[in-house]
Parts: C-alpha cells; sequence; structure tokens
C-alpha cells in the first residue's frame, strides 16, 4: 500500500503569481526513504508541507495511509523535523519529547516509558533533565527527531532537518537517522540541498527543478544497506552522485547563473 | 556565593555614594550660599544622619519609636498593596489573553483601557472608595478599596506585556502545534502563555512598585491613617518642624517597593526557564 500518493498536484502563490509546483505525481511506499532535491525555489519545501497539510495545494490531492491529507494530519499519521529543532526552551528534554504524546493523551506512565526509549533511540539518555540551550545543535536536532518519532507516525517528514549543522556532525546525524530508520521500518521524505546526503540516505531520490516547480526525474537509489561509512567511498555511490547531479545541471539551464553555481 | 557577596558590596556601595552625594552636595551649596535651584537648610535637605536617628526616636511623648510606627504602617500598606498588585495582575492577564484571541475586541477595548490609564488615580479613588466600599464584607473595610486602587495601576502593563508575550510565540512553532491537530486552548496552555512569560514578568517587576504607590496613593482620599499614605499626610503638616519625619516615611516607602520588585525577580528566576539569551 502507498503511503503518500501525490496527483497532480499545483500551488501558486498569489503574491508575486509565482507556480511553486506544477502537476506533481508522485506515490511514495511502504518504509521508503525518499529524498526531494533541487535548487532554491524548486518547490521541495513547498512539497513537503503540501503532504503535510500545512499548505494547501491549488489544484490535485494528497493522500497519505489513503485518507486525504487534512484527515491524515489530525490522525497523528506523520511527525516533523525542521530546519530548527523547535525546541520548547522551557521544558527539558525529555518533556520535549513527550509534547505530542500528551496532546495524544497518553497517561504519564506510558509517556515516561516511551520517551526512555526515545531517549536512548537518539543516545541522549543523560540527558533527560537538560534544557535546549544546554545542548549543541546536533544535540538539539536528535531531540526534534525523537520527538517527531515519539508517536511512532506512519511517516516522518524532515525538511533540509541537518541544513544548519556543520558536516561532520551532519555525517554522523546520517549514519543515526538511517539506523533509526532500518530499526522503525517508517517512511520518510527528506528534503535536503546535499547531492551526497540525498544519495546516502535515500532509497529514492526525486530530483525537482524550478520556475514552474517540477519533478525534473528519479533516481533509484540501489545501495546495499546498511550504508556505513564505506558506502560514501564505493565507486556507486560516486556513479550515482552523478548521475543526480546530470539531472540537475541539465534542468539547470535555465536557472539564474546564482542558482547553477550553487548546485555545481 | 562570591558572586552573591559581590553583588552585595556593590549595592552598599551604592548606598554609600548616594548618601555621600546627598551630603557633599549640602555642604558646597551651605558653605557657598548658593539658593539656586533652592536654598539647602535643614528643612530641605536634613542630614542623612538625621533621617536616620529620626526612626529610633519616638514622634510624641509616650509614643513608641518612629520605626516602629512606620514597621506596621508599612505592614497595612504592603497588605493593600499585595492584594492589588495580586488581583491587577490575575485580571489583566485575563484581559491579554481574551484581547489576544479577538483582533474585533482589541480594536475595541484597547483604547478604553489605554484611556484607563490616563485618568490620575486621585480622580478615581473617590468613586472607587464609595462604589467598592459598601459591597466589601467586614473584614474588608477601607483597605479593600485601597486594594482595588492599587490593582488599577496594576493590570495595565501587565495587558499590554501578556498581550505582546503571546504574539512572541516562534511561528514555527505554531506549525509544529498545527502538525498536531493542537486545538486554540492547547496551542495557548502549552505554547502561547510559556512563550510570553518573560514579557509578563517584565511587567510583574513594573507593576510590584506600581501596587505600593497605587496602595499609598488610595489612602489618601480613603481617609486611612493605618498606612503609609496617611503617615505622609501626617508628616507633610509637620514639615517644617520635623522634616525628618517625612524623610524617614519616604526611606521605608521605597524599601517597601524594593522589597516588591525583589520578590517578582525571585518568582521569574523559579517560574521562567529560558535560555539566558532570550529572556526579555
Amino acid at each position: 500500500m502507498s503511503v503518500v500518493e501525490i496527483k497532480g498536484v499545483t500551488k501558486t502563490f498569489a503574491r508575486g503569481n509565482v507556480t511553486a509546483l506544477e502537476n506533481i505525481e508522485l506515490e511514495l511506499q511502504h518504509g521508503e526513504f525518499v529524498s526531494l532535491i533541487g535548487p532554491s525555489g524548486c518547490g521541495k519545501s513547498t512539497l513537503l508541507r503540501v503532504i503535510g497539510d500545512l499548505t494547501p495545494p491549488t489544484a490535485g490531492s494528497v493522500t497519505v495511509n489513503g485518507k486525504p491529507a487534512r484527515q491524515a494530519r489530525s490522525d497523528g499519521d506523520y511527525g516533523i523535523v525542521f530546519q530548527d529543532s523547535v525546541l520548547f526552551d522551557w521544558r527539558t528534554v525529555a518533556k520535549n519529547i513527550a509534547l505530542p504524546l500528551e496532546m495524544l493523551g497518553w497517561s504519564r506512565d506510558r509517556r515516561r516509558a516511551r520517551v526512555e526509549e526515545m531517549l536512548d533511540l537518539v543516545e541522549l539518555r543523560n540527558f533527560a533533565d537538560h534544557h535546549p540551550w544546554q545542548l549543541s545543535g546536533g544535540m538539539q536536532q536528535r531531540v526534534s527527531i525523537a520527538r517527531a518519532l515519539s508517536f511512532e507516525p506512519a511517516l516522518l517528514l524532515m525538511d533540509e532537518p541537518f541544513g544548519a549543522l556543520d558536516e561532520m556532525t551532519r555525517e554522523r546525524l546520517n549514519l543515526e537517522l538511517l539506523s533509526i530508520w532500518e530499526k522503525l521500518g517508517s517512511t520518510v521524505v527528506f528534503v535536503t540541498h546535499s547531492i551526497s546526503e540525498a544519495v546516502f540516505l535515500s532509497t529514492r531520490v526525486v530530483v525537482m527543478s524550478p520556475r514552474p516547480g517540477r519533478i525534473a526525474g528519479v533516481v533509484d537509489i540501489d545501495l546495499p544497506f546498511p550504508r556505513t561509512v564505506e558506502t560514501r567511498e564505493d565507486p556507486r555511490f560516486f556513479a550515482l552522485v552523478t548521475q543526480v547531479r546530470e539531472l540537475l545541471r541539465k534542468r539547470g539551464e535555465h536557472l539564474l547563473p546564482e542558482e547553477a553555481a550553487e548546485l555545481l | 556565593m562570591a558572586a552573591a557577596l559581590r553583588r552585595a558590596s556593590v549595592v552598599a556601595a551604592a548606598a554609600l555614594a548616594l548618601v555621600g552625594l546627598w551630603e557633599l552636595y549640602r555642604w558646597i551649596w551651605t558653605s557657598a550660599g548658593w539658593t539656586w535651584p533652592f536654598v539647602v537648610d535643614k528643612t530641605s535637605m536634613p542630614h542623612v544622619w538625621t533621617i536616620f536617628r529620626a526612626f529610633g526616636q519616638p514622634t510624641q511623648v509616650n509614643q513608641p519609636a518612629l520605626i516602629t510606627i512606620l514597621f506596621h504602617k508599612s505592614v497595612f500598606t504592603g497588605k493593600e498593596a499585595l492584594v492589588g498588585f495580586a488581583v491587577g495582575a490575575v485580571v489583566g492577564f485575563a484581559i491579554g489573553i481574551v484581547l489576544a484571541h479577538s483582533r474585533l475586541l482589541q480594536r475595541g477595548f484597547l483604547p478604553y483601557i489605554v484611556a484607563s490609564q490616563t485618568i490620575p488615580i486621585l480622580a478615581i479613588a473617590p468613586m472607587v472608595v464609595v462604589w467598592v466600599n459598601p459591597k466589601l464584607p467586614g473584614p474588608l473595610q477601607g483597605w479593600g478599596a485601597v486594594a482595588v486602587i492599587a490593582s488599577y495601576l496594576t493590570f495595565f502593563p501587565v495587558t499590554i506585556n501578556t498581550l505582546r508575550g503571546l504574539r512572541s510565540a516562534d511561528p514555527r512553532a505554531l506549525e509544529l502545534m498545527r502538525t498536531y491537530a493542537a486545538s486554540r486552548w492547547t496551542i495557548l496552555w502549552k505554547l502561547r502563555v510559556p512563550a510570553s512569560l518573560p514579557y509578563v514578568f517584565a511587567a510583574l517587576k513594573l507593576a510590584a512598585t506600581a501596587s505600593v504607590v497605587g496602595a499609598i496613593i488610595g489612602e489618601l482620599p480613603s481617609g486611612l491613617q493605618d498606612g503609609l499614605g496617611g503617615a505622609i499626610i501626617n508628616f507633610n503638616q509637620y514639615y517644617s518642624f520635623e522634616p525628618q519625619e517625612l524623610w524617614a516615611t519616604n526611606v521605608v516607602a521605597a524599601a517597601l517597593g524594593i522589597l516588591f520588585f525583589v520578590a517578582v525577580v525571585a518568582a521569574e528566576r523559579i517560574v521562567v526557564r529560558r535560555a539566558p539569551e532570550n529572556v526579555a
């Protein structure tokens, strides 16, 4: 069964008369890890927000778990991670992770048990009682991931979650995210700017092009799991990175020069 | 501990410096015989030690020392101010929450709330006394109306800052709450109110000192003799003979205001858990 089904989705913004998305068709199967990549303005974040019912599409339909996106949102069918961790300063790490569970009306004992599990999963057991500002950026983002996964949503939406982190932290968190994903078997939509990150993490990479936002091509990533540090040195990895880059470049002919530079 | 000690010594040094400035000004003006902007003598500017000596002396024969009298009066005024502060803070916060949820109500009522603060408290105090006092049960008679007057000064900054604070929630955090399909009520209690607390506490600090001023002024038209307001009126009449008594009363009133302020700061430390750079 497909977890996400996007049919003929178009999104225009009245202000500036911008077509952010034009006639997008995409289907995500259960357990897939799909990255959306493209230059700024290609609509990748908008597409993610449409899936999460944070932005309504102008035309077309999105179903999540066979339900309209709005229904899926109110049923708590997905967890979301933004570029910033968006943690609540006044809550401890444990209480931040428990936030969605409180909304779902879980009992105190059940919440505590789940928070313990999540702290183990993101390896922050010793930081349960810390406040967010006492953590590094990478740790904050791990808390944010734990919060998004705490209620075991079928779908995890991630909008450039590691975009603000340094490269070393980013690579370590990539590995962590993959091991969590393998453990939980959830479906992930991952928006990124980074070609190598997209290839390293995904089972499929969706390449998008701007003005109007369209799908330029889809690359199946057939690298074996589990992926490790060595995966990044595999010739097949480089071949796939090149393939994604070619797709971006071909579509990039009508890009503004600075956008093209960003991708090369 | 070392930091607390250092802070205490800074406060003490500032107090000493102020005393020094007072006496220095006094000395220069009296020895030079300057009369601008006012004549400096023992009536206009009594010696600091005269003021402090007044604390230990009775104001009338067979009366307790001034400090004892002022202590009882400041407990009375403090009670009015505390109740006024609490009522004003709760009412101000509630008005802020209601107005934050309706732009229409905000447009309609905010001008009147602002207008309420431009009317001098002395002008409304007699009405409040006449309206409120008859409705109060026995133990609240008299001082209850003064507490209401104090709350009139307190609620305004709390309302204004609550309004601002409730709107200070991070838009991305609001979006996160949307993904949980959170109700308005849940968003209010779990996100908007906690986010507003640094703003609310900034207002409570203003309100703390305003409530003491409100209580003192509220006592004047109420004709109450038991508080600092009554003492100030009383010592005003004898100012040309015993100026140090009014000055001593002012010192006590200031100390009461500082006590209220410090209590709010202490509460803020406990309640507001925020990254140091995000505290408003």
